[in-house]
């Protein structure tokens, strides 16, 4: 079983905080990986939150590849940084020979362009660096957005640690939002795309759990978005429909949960927005979710979500301590993290129920 | 030597062959007045008395009972004779060499005509050979089908999708901005369409009640379709038409009626279905023989007795641009759009592009598509059509599933299969198995006969629904025989047959982790057949 991890915080944050949460959880997951996303970048990104930052790992080749394509469109380098390696003898990593991150400066022609444009040149050079990696077997392109940055691995989450340093704060490698999965998530094959967080223009997704709608999920969202590749996950769809709800159809937050996890026709002839719920409940039939599944996500306004499962048959809980937010599988890990924190205010999410972390960390709460 | 006339029809040219234990019967009478095929009398065969070849002119004369030997008055094979004899003194006896349609043919110069269903079988059934075979274990926990909640509904109607539905936001919440095709929410299983006539006022009316009970005593949201024949006035000027779907075909029989009853309607139907074809005759329109036409059946269908048939075609209607302009926008406006209105049709080859078509009109009229393969039954058919015509439903619904899938619109026009489902008994497997196909859900009407009594089968036992003479009363339209029917037993056996499949939809549900239908799962499908598994594009398994 997965662990997840969502933390964010009015500081500046090292990832080191996500190995600690995760640590104490690991009797839950099976020492396969870790993987993590930062979004609102500080240290040495600070400065770049407007570039596209790309994060991929690969081969010598893909790393020339991923530059020649970044070249070919357009795009300069602005800044490069690559974790320092610990190779030390005996830890449990299978690591690939590079790691790149940087950031770049949008290609001239773009300089008078709109967001909207910018966007659309992210989203298609991401794909096309995704494609020629895949076909080349030399990489991969994890994220490719401004202020955000993702490094997944397959191994031991302690041994992970160890190899990219990761362990020793400082203060270069900082973001006020990380998300991290322990275990290299797949019932299927072992494959990096398939850890969580997942991620697609500005939205972060993980998963704790099954979704047993898949293949409707899937055969509906292949044809969907240009976006909307891979599936190498069944926890991929759970982002793809947040994705869907608000940055393709533009509707508010509270309808995800109402498309994920539909209340029943005998529930919703009841409610005053009856019409307007049911005709969501079959236009977006296909995005339905089944099985046991907890979804923390990011969106890009910066705020944390998570949601359950109509039957609520996977943990989770929230904490709270002065400028922090923990959202986590198990309390273990808030313990660990922010053992002074008033218990009492800990939030055990509902089957029904959003819980929203807004940018200032005040939270909201719906019931669907 | 004896004269033997070949010509004549012979017993052993008939399809069942009367066994009869003289010794056993007490001349009750009971058999033959039962028999509602005259197929069988009682007669009187005189006997030598004594084996001794000395006592030559001793004779007696016993009472029997003898089978008709006759093209017209011949035995079926319905069995009622044997069910009320007492003393088990008579039986049926499938003749293998039955040559009856042969010599029926050859003495009538005319197209052999039965009801019920094909009896050749020989497709095999494809159904059987898949399997639910992705059960949910461990991290992904199976449900409980007693404890748990489950959604079994299903839209019927017009789907839009999500960026067309013109929604606006207004103080964080969506708000519609346009008159939307009509859409109900119904259960996934609908009496299929039998109309006044093909079977007989007490069947239709066990249907009508118990869908009324389901709905409103049960909280199941079952809906019946008329058939072509109308539907009582009374009946369409209650409340309880809205469980009820108007179907309306090329002959347009019973429309007079509901036109003139729109204007004191309390509530809308719950659809319109436009008949275009149906699978166990495909090609052909409805066939209601004169012997069937009623005195209250003519009332209804404004018609005078004789042979109804009704057209293979809407007449006008030569291409689908037209049907979707003409027929289904007059039956739209006719309930000021509130209603959805569907079609139906017999799985084809054809299909496809049909259903495309109707997935690409710009006006999102077509509410419904409901598929009826070849193991469909009916009323009355030429043999030849029932045998040798039509297309099975399973792979057709999955290629009309996969071609919305492909294009992104799944969903859009629901999808409805019917056609010989609870052939082999499990109605509720067929049913979950087609719904994980790509069914939005099913329509059936031999499930709701076998329940009713309906004696016959699909290896030609009785398959006599359209002489009007049905041993059950359930496609008879002569008194006495329609008074073998109980109306509230019948009901009250539907309703709970409906009940037991509702659990064993859920108890298959369950184990696949769904707790709304699993409508496109094929991923919980496996199959033994490789030819079936490549086809349907489900896991092959052995």
């Amino acid at each position: 079983m997965c662990r997840i991890g969502a933390i964010k915080s009015k500081q500046k944050l090292h990832p080191s905080i996500a190995l600690k949460l995760m640590r104490s959880q690991q009797e839950g997951h099976d020492d396969s990986g870790f993987a993590f996303v930062m979004q609102d970048m500080g240290g040495i990104f600070e400065n770049y939150k407007e570039l596209p930052l790309m994060s991929m790992a690969g081969t010598v080749e893909g790393a020339r590849l991923a530059e020649d394509i970044l070249r070919d469109i357009g795009f300069t380098r602005v800044m490069q940084w690559s974790p320092d390696i610990n190779n030390k003898k005996g830890l449990k990593i299978e690591a690939l020979p590079i790691y790149m991150f940087e950031a770049l400066q949008y290609p001239k022609s773009y300089k008078h362009a709109t967001k909207e444009e910018k966007e659309e040149l992210l989203i298609d050079t991401s794909i096309r660096l995704r494609k020629a990696l895949e076909e080349t077997n030399s990489g991969y392109i994890y994220s490719f957005w401004p202020d955000t940055l993702t490094l997944k691995e397959i191994g031991s989450p302690k041994d992970i640690g160890t190899y990219f340093n990761l362990w020793e704060e400082n203060k270069d490698l900082t973001s006020s939002i990380i998300t991290a999965q322990c275990r290299q998530n797949t019932n299927y094959d072992i494959v990096r795309y398939a850890a969580h967080p997942f991620f697609l223009e500005g939205y972060t997704g993980l998963v704790n759990g099954e979704n047993t709608f898949y293949e409707k999920n899937k055969s509906y969202q292949e044809r969907l978005y240009k976006g909307y590749l891979g599936f190498e996950s069944d926890s991929q769809c759970l982002l793809y429909t947040l994705h869907y709800i608000r940055k393709i159809l533009k509707w508010p937050l509270q309808y995800f949960k109402h498309t994920i996890t539909p209340l029943s026709y005998d529930e919703i002839i009841k409610r005053e927005d009856s019409d307007i719920l049911l005709r969501i409940k079959a236009s977006l039939e296909h995005l339905e979710v089944n099985g046991p599944n907890t979804f923390l996500g990011v969106t890009p306004d910066k705020e944390l979500i998570c949601v359950c499962d109509s039957k609520k048959l996977r943990p989770v809980v929230i904490g709270k301590h002065n400028d922090t937010v923990i959202m986590t599988s198990e309390v273990a890990g808030i313990n660990d993290l922010m053992p002074d924190r008033n218990t009492e205010e800990d939030i055990y999410p509902n089957e029904r129920e959003t819980v929203v972390i807004k940018d200032d960390l005040t939270v909201e709460r719906w019931q669907q | 030597m004896a004269a033997v006339k070949i010509n004549e029809l012979h017993k052993s040219d008939l399809p069942w062959i009367l066994e009869y234990d003289e010794s056993k019967c007490i001349q009750c009478g009971k058999c033959t007045a039962v028999c509602s095929f005259n197929a069988i009398k009682p007669a009187v065969e005189i006997r030598k008395k004594s084996n001794s070849i000395t006592e030559k002119n001793k004779t007696e004369r016993v009472l029997v009972i003898k089978q008709n030997i006759s093209l017209d008055n011949y035995c079926r094979g319905c069995g009622m004779c044997a069910n009320v004899c007492p003393n088990g003194a008579i039986r049926l006896i499938r003749n293998k060499d039955d040559k009856y349609s042969v010599a029926y043919r050859a003495n009538k110069a005319d197209s052999f005509k039965k009801g019920g269903r094909s009896n050749l079988n020989t497709e095999g059934r494809t159904l059987d050979k898949i399997k639910i075979g992705r059960i949910s274990q461990m991290t992904d926990p199976s449900l409980d089908a007693q404890r748990h909640t489950f959604e079994l509904r299903t839209p019927f109607g017009r789907v839009l999708k999500a960026d067309k539905l013109n929604f606006d936001v207004k103080d964080g919440k969506i708000v519609e901005t346009t008159q939307l095709p009509p859409n109900r929410w119904i259960y996934p299983i609908i009496f299929g369409d039998m109309s006044i006539g093909a079977v007989s006022w007490r069947m239709w009316e066990a249907m009508a009640i118990a869908t009324a009970y389901l709905n409103e005593v049960m909280g199941i949201p079952i809906r019946m379709c008329t058939g072509e024949g109308g539907i009582p006035t009374k009946l369409l000027k209650s409340r309880y038409v809205k469980y009820m779907i108007l179907q309306i075909a090329s002959g347009h029989f019973g429309w007079n009626r509901i036109i003139k009853a729109m204007p004191d309607m309390t509530e809308d139907p719950a659809g319109i279905l436009i008949k275009i074809g149906q699978g166990a005759k495909p090609g052909d329109g409805g066939l209601l023989l004169a012997s069937k036409v009623a005195r209250y059946v003519q009332e209804i269908r404004g018609v005078p007795r004789a042979d109804l048939l009704s057209p293979p075609t809407h007449q006008g209607l030569y291409s689908i641009e037209e049907s979707v302009q003409k027929m289904f926008l007059s039956m739209n406006a006719a309930f000021k759009f509130k209603v959805p209105v569907a079609i139906k049709v017999a799985a084809s080859v054809t299909s496809v592009p049909v259903y495309n078509n109707l997935l690409r009109d710009p006006y999102n009229i077509v509410g419904g598509f409901f598929l009826d393969g070849l193991a469909a039954g009916t009323g009355a058919a030429h043999e030849i059509s029932l045998n040798h015509t039509g297309h099975p439903i399973t792979s057709k619904l999955r290629d009309c599933y996969l071609t919305a899938v492909k294009q992104g619109r799944q969903g859009e026009i629901p999808l409805f299969a019917g056609g010989g489902l609870g052939q082999t008994g499990s109605f509720a497997a067929d049913a979950f198995k087609l719904i994980c196909l790509g069914a939005n859900g099913v329509f059936t009407g031999r499930m709701l006969l076998e329940i009713a009594g309906c004696v016959g089968s699909d290896t030609g036992k009785c398959n006599a629904c359209n002489t009007g003479l049905c041993p059950a009363g359930i496609a008879a339209q002569n008194d006495n025989l329609v008074k073998r029917l109980d109306v509230d037993k019948v009901a009250q056996n539907l309703v709970n047959y409906i009940l037991a499949t509702d659990i064993e939809l859920k108890k298959l549900m369950a184990p696949i982790g769904c707790s709304s239908l699993p409508i496109g799962r094929s991923d919980a499908l496996i199959t033994v057949d490789k030819h079936i598994s490549t086809r349907l594009d489900i896991q092959y398994a052995c």
